[in-house]
């Protein structure tokens, strides 16, 4: 209770539930106060398990988890200050609405007038109040996350912690309720962090976005950072919209190096600053699927465009204000463009068409 | 299939097609199909079977004095239940309906505390839970008669008077603990963990969880656990015949009056007491109901 800044800092923090593999190995994180973050990576990299020892539902089995400049570690939730949502809201089924977000209040041996006011502005902050006796099961799967964010703010939590909280709503209902968490973030402002494993929602929602892969942190930082700007092969496919393709390096020149691949003249790509590869090295490269234009075979390529590899149109799917292109570029990859939808009908390909794949030079990114 | 049916005066074209869609949707009111007449007479049989001989009393105790044991029926009126509680040859009716209930009362209070311990304990799985486990389903498939017979030794054995409220107790709750236990595993099984956990979030300690947030979850499966607890007590027979000592449950008084009582008062004693049975069940599925009721209706407060 020193503190009522929430920020966290994870140092070296690892868990391992018998011993032998380690779930979580290693994590270290600064996450600003008021920031909202987002970890995210597939089912079993650590993610949920990082949060739950945040929260202090599990202890670290080695390292710091600092918050507001406090060791945490061995507290209870209440005295960590800080409030989970879980994924399924886990709301208590035989109290109405009201009573499940003074829950927190009753235990703390508020009298009941006292508990039930609070609750009923803390309804009213989440626009509930023509539900307030309801019973959780009467509620709508967006209303039942609003209770359960609402029972999580009353505790006046410095942290805020969310295990998937949008993954039990449908399509529609996911896009609006995460408005309405990032709006809940800011008015509460306080830190909140989100597991998800969409990464849609992750660059949404997230001041910070922390990529996960086998309890590691295989990236950290501001969500165009992540997307536009990924270290690494497995970041640059699991945010999606990037071309990965592999190859030798052919030949270093300056700024620039030239990668070997189908293409006559090989791939041109900018130098990361302070770095170097050099002549014979293997190395992943990084094109985004927005900065791919196709040309058909003999026109002009246009201009800023250096390189262009011939491929094969294998399927097409219109998504609205772009059109998917699945092309066969490179032999073991995946490769697509998205063509905007007025150039993509200007002169529409069909499947089986052979394009030439190309982009601006400076455009193509070396990973790590 | 109303709006199927709502649609077709309307279109003529769809007139030739329109039978063999309503067909499809639904088969006509006749067309049960004859597998629906075979199981219903014999589920018809089945009831007869299980209810006819309880029947068979209950008529026959509402004879008048010249009622005898078997049918055809003599006359009707409430005679042996007047007799029932009147005449000393009959026996102690009341002495052993008290303790009877004073008895399963105990049982059932016993029965619901110790399932819900140990529903509470296996929630994790620990060292020997297994054994732990099939030593208290073990004293269900003991024969109740040997294991009576046994207590009763044990008693004897070490000096102490067999009554009603120690042996008789302990050889009934030997049967109605596995079960409470078994159903509280079931019940215990539809109980998420994650509202204990969200309770511990919400600053709740472990007992506070229990008594906010477990037990009125679990309420209805606890009055399902009593509801076991009380009934099995109350007719129990085996366990108690050698353990009882020298007063008599009921169930031990009317087994000694169809010995000795020849006339259809035992047979009123039998009506009298499935009503007590009945209003138990009756109580504990409207305690359930109520329960359910109060959660469903929580619009309207």
């Amino acid at each position: 209770m020193k503190s009522d800044r929430g920020d966290i800092e994870l140092a070296g923090v690892c868990k391992s539930f018998d011993g032998a593999t380690y779930v979580v190995d290693g994590v270290n994180l600064k996450i600003e106060d008021g920031a909202y973050c987002c970890f995210i990576g597939p089912s079993g990299c650590g993610k949920t398990t990082i949060l739950r020892m945040i929260a202090g539902h599990d202890d670290p089995t080695a390292g710091e988890i600092v918050i507001g400049g406090q060791n945490v570690v061995g507290l209870a939730p209440v005295q960590r200050r800080t409030a989970m949502m879980f994924q399924s809201y886990a709301l208590f089924p035989h109290l109405t609405v009201r009573e499940n977000i003074a829950f927190a209040l009753r235990v703390r041996g508020q009298s009941k007038s006292d508990r039930l006011r609070a609750a009923d502005a803390m309804i009213e902050k989440v626009r509930l109040t023509q539900f307030a006796d309801r019973l959780p099961a009467q509620l709508s799967g967006g209303q039942q996350q609003r209770v359960a964010l609402a029972r999580a703010a009353i505790t006046e939590p410095r942290v805020l912690l969310l295990d998937e909280p949008l993954s039990a709503l449908d399509e529609q209902l996911r896009v609006q309720m995460r408005q309405e968490l990032r709006r809940m973030q800011q008015e509460l402002g306080i830190t909140f962090i989100h597991v998800t494993h969409t990464q849609l929602e992750a660059i949404a929602l997230a001041d910070l976005v922390v990529v996960m892969e086998q309890g590691k942190i295989k990236q950290a930082g501001p969500a165009r950072d992540v997307y536009a700007h990924p270290h690494d092969r497995y970041v640059a496919e699991f945010m999606g919209g990037q071309n990965v393709l592999s190859g030798r390096v052919e030949k270093v020149n300056g700024a620039s190096f030239t990668l070997a691949q189908a293409a006559p003249d090989g791939i041109e790509v900018p130098l990361r600053p302070r770095s170097a590869v050099s002549v014979g090295d293997k190395v992943d490269i990084a094109v985004r699927r927005d900065d791919v234009a196709l040309v058909r075979p003999g026109r002009d390529l246009p201009p800023g465009c250096t390189t262009s590899l011939p491929s094969r149109v294998l399927a097409i799917e219109y998504q609205g204000y772009f059109v998917k292109v699945m092309l066969d570029t490179v032999p073991d990859d995946e490769f697509v463009a998205y063509v905007p939808e007025k150039t993509f009908f200007a002169d529409p390909f069909a499947v089986g068409d052979v394009v030439m794949a190309t982009w601006a030079a400076g455009s193509a990114l070396p990973l790590a | 299939m109303s709006a199927v049916l709502a649609d077709m005066p309307k279109s003529d074209v769809s007139k030739t097609v329109a039978p063999a869609t309503t067909k499809a949707i639904a088969p006509s009111k006749g067309g049960r199909p004859w597998t629906f007449y075979v199981l219903a007479t014999l589920f018809a049989f089945y009831v007869i079977a299980l209810y006819g001989p309880m029947f068979c009393i209950y008529i026959l105790s509402f004879q008048d004095i010249r009622g005898g044991l078997v049918f055809p029926m003599k006359g009707h009126s409430l005679h042996w239940f007047v007799d029932l509680f009147t005449q000393v040859r009959t026996g102690d009716v009341m002495g052993s309906f008290d303790r009877s209930i004073k008895l399963a009362v105990i049982v059932t209070i016993i029965t619901v505390v110790v399932s819900f311990l140990a529903g509470l304990g296996f929630r994790k799985r620990f060292r020997g839970d297994t054994f732990v486990f099939y030593m208290m389903i073990g004293s269900l498939v003991a024969p109740g008669l040997v294991l009576g017979l046994g207590t009763g030794l044990l008693f004897q054995a070490l000096g102490l008077n067999a009554s009603w409220y120690t042996s008789a107790l302990g050889a009934q709750l030997s049967w109605t603990l596995p079960f409470g236990v078994l159903v509280m595993f079931a019940v215990m099984s539809r109980f998420n963990h994650v509202w204990e956990e969200a309770a511990y979030d919400l600053g709740a300690s472990r007992w506070q969880s229990i008594r906010m947030v477990m037990i009125p979850v679990l309420a209805p499966g606890l009055v399902a656990v009593a509801l076991f607890g009380f009934t099995l007590s109350y007719d129990e027979f085996a366990r108690s015949l050698q353990t009882a000592g020298s007063l008599n449950t009921l169930p031990l008084e009317i087994w000694s009056m169809t010995l000795n009582v020849t006339s259809p008062s035992l047979y009123a004693l039998g009506t009298v007491t499935t009503i007590v049975s009945f209003v138990v069940i009756g109580a504990s599925l409207g305690t359930i109901v109520l329960i359910q009721k109060r959660r469903g209706s929580a619009t309207k407060g």
